[in-house]
């Protein structure tokens, strides 16, 4: 027997591509915007989220036969910010380094509208192995077009990629800045990565027509 | 049997009870965490200090290194000779004058309150190290520094932090090619203190004129280059009664 079923394949691969949280449902655009300036703190955020939303749909979905329907979003919040809270402390006394650069995107976590998304669309309604699944796959697909926005941002905008510098050196005129290329200001301004994931989503639903919405 | 979970009291209660567990799960997890925590901080603030003076493992032109944190402490008590508390002119020695916060310190001399001014001194292949903690504010919140100058009120070194400047825009004030620049300006214009300016536009990107008292602005940062600006004007404000003692005329 396969460890996933065809189901929970599914679970995991619809929102890489074809369920995207943010180029199909248009969900977590705002922090997207925000941290991809520079590509680690893209992969960061990313991982992050993977964390909270994984955990979080499972918690729910261990909770949600137990949950009071009136008061559902609070309790969904709490769980939320207990998670965000629990990354971050842990980070600090374990990985310091890291969660100064982590610190400032681990609040923009809470107010992302995929987790709770998929909290009341999905964890509140399924057990906790296909919640999990869920999770991750959702957290997945938010962090591939975390990565693809913050590499070519920080690409053309910086000419660096992880703080490496891979186009040359912009001072000392070396590589293609030789050449006479310049880095591009405006990538590194958030407006900058609405312009790529409107990119990304054109590109997606040119290879995809069945995605694209009748007029 | 099933709760009615419909019910008025039910839902009091399981809010009551969600509050007293997450709280007390996250209050133990800070406790238990909280040494660790201190630590990497005090840990963090040494490598900064030590950075602000030289010492630090930077490798290449685009890498900001500190000394390892497990060797942080020797280090820290091989290079820092002297920590003192400024007043006025007076200094007095201090244990551990590097842990005062100096949040409190400026907020204390804005109510007109008597605050403690930590400075240190610091010894490396036989020069004198003066180094001055800063402390300010950016576009969206805290800024904060050290900045090691020598008897002739050179700045030797520098290094910035921030807690929630944009990244790749006023984050860059913790980037070599920002901080490089402050080594080697004069934090006096004659016999005047006047401070490091991050100015814009001034014609001098490489920063091959020491004597304008100017460093390159980064793009696209301009107030929290002004923070910078301000926040050492401010400290330059405070400590110069006692830096006018050990400046060589």
């Amino acid at each position: 027997m396969a460890l996933l079923s065809k189901k929970d394949t599914n679970l995991i691969l619809d929102p890489l591509a074809d369920n995207n949280p943010i180029t199909i449902q248009v969900l977590g655009i705002c922090s997207a915007l925000a941290i991809t300036a520079e590509l680690k703190a893209s992969v960061v955020m990313a991982i992050s989220v993977l964390f909270v939303l994984g955990v979080g749909n499972v918690v729910i979905s261990l909770l949600r036969n137990i949950i009071p329907a009136k008061i559902r979003i609070i309790v969904q919040l709490v769980v939320v910010a207990a998670l965000v809270i629990i990354v971050d402390q842990v980070l600090k006394a374990f990985a310091y380094e890291l969660s100064k650069t982590l610190s400032v995107f681990v609040g923009l976590i809470i107010t992302n509208c995929i987790i709770m998304g998929r909290f009341e669309a999905f964890a509140l309604g399924n057990g906790p192995w296909k919640s999990f699944l869920d999770g991750i796959g959702n957290a997945l697909g938010y962090g591939v077009i975390l990565v693809i926005v913050g590499f070519f941002r920080e690409l053309l905008g910086s000419g660096t990629l992880f703080g490496f510098k891979v186009l040359g050196d912009p001072v000392a005129k070396t590589g293609l800045y030789a050449l006479g290329y310049e880095n591009n200001g405006f990538m590194i301004i958030p407006p900058a990565a609405l312009i790529v994931v409107g990119i990304i989503i054109w590109v997606q639903r040119s290879k995809n027509r069945a995605l694209i919405e009748e007029a | 049997m099933s709760v009615n979970t419909e019910k008025n009291s039910y839902t009091v209660v399981f809010a009551v009870l969600m509050v007293i567990v997450v709280g007390s799960l996250l209050a133990f997890l800070a406790s238990a965490l909280k040494p660790k925590v201190d630590e990497n901080q005090r840990f963090e603030k040494q490598q900064n200090i030590l950075y602000a003076m030289g010492v630090n493992d930077n490798e290449g032109e685009g890498s900001v290194n500190f000394v390892p944190t497990s060797e942080v402490e020797s280090e820290f008590s091989k290079y820092i000779k002297e920590q003192l508390v400024i007043e006025g002119s007076e200094a007095k020695e201090k244990d551990n004058a590097y842990l005062i916060d100096m949040k409190k310190q400026l907020s204390t001399i804005k109510s007109g309150g008597n605050a403690e001014l930590p400075l240190l001194i610091g010894e490396k292949d036989g020069k004198e190290y003066y180094i001055i903690p800063l402390y300010g504010k950016g576009l969206w919140d805290a800024i904060w520094g050290f900045m090691s100058v020598d008897e002739n009120m050179v700045v030797q070194g520098v290094f910035f932090d921030h807690k929630g400047e944009t990244p790749g825009l006023g984050a860059n004030i913790n980037q070599r090619f920002f901080m490089d620049d402050f080594v080697g300006e004069s934090i006096m214009d004659g016999n005047s203190y006047a401070g490091i300016a991050v100015a814009k536009g001034n014609g001098d990107p490489l920063n091959e004129n020491k004597d304008d008292n100017e460093v390159d602005a980064l793009a696209g940062a301009t107030i929290t280059g002004n923070g910078v600006t301000a926040m050492i004007k401010d400290a330059l404000k405070l400590y110069k009664p006692y830096l006018e003692t050990i400046r060589k005329k």
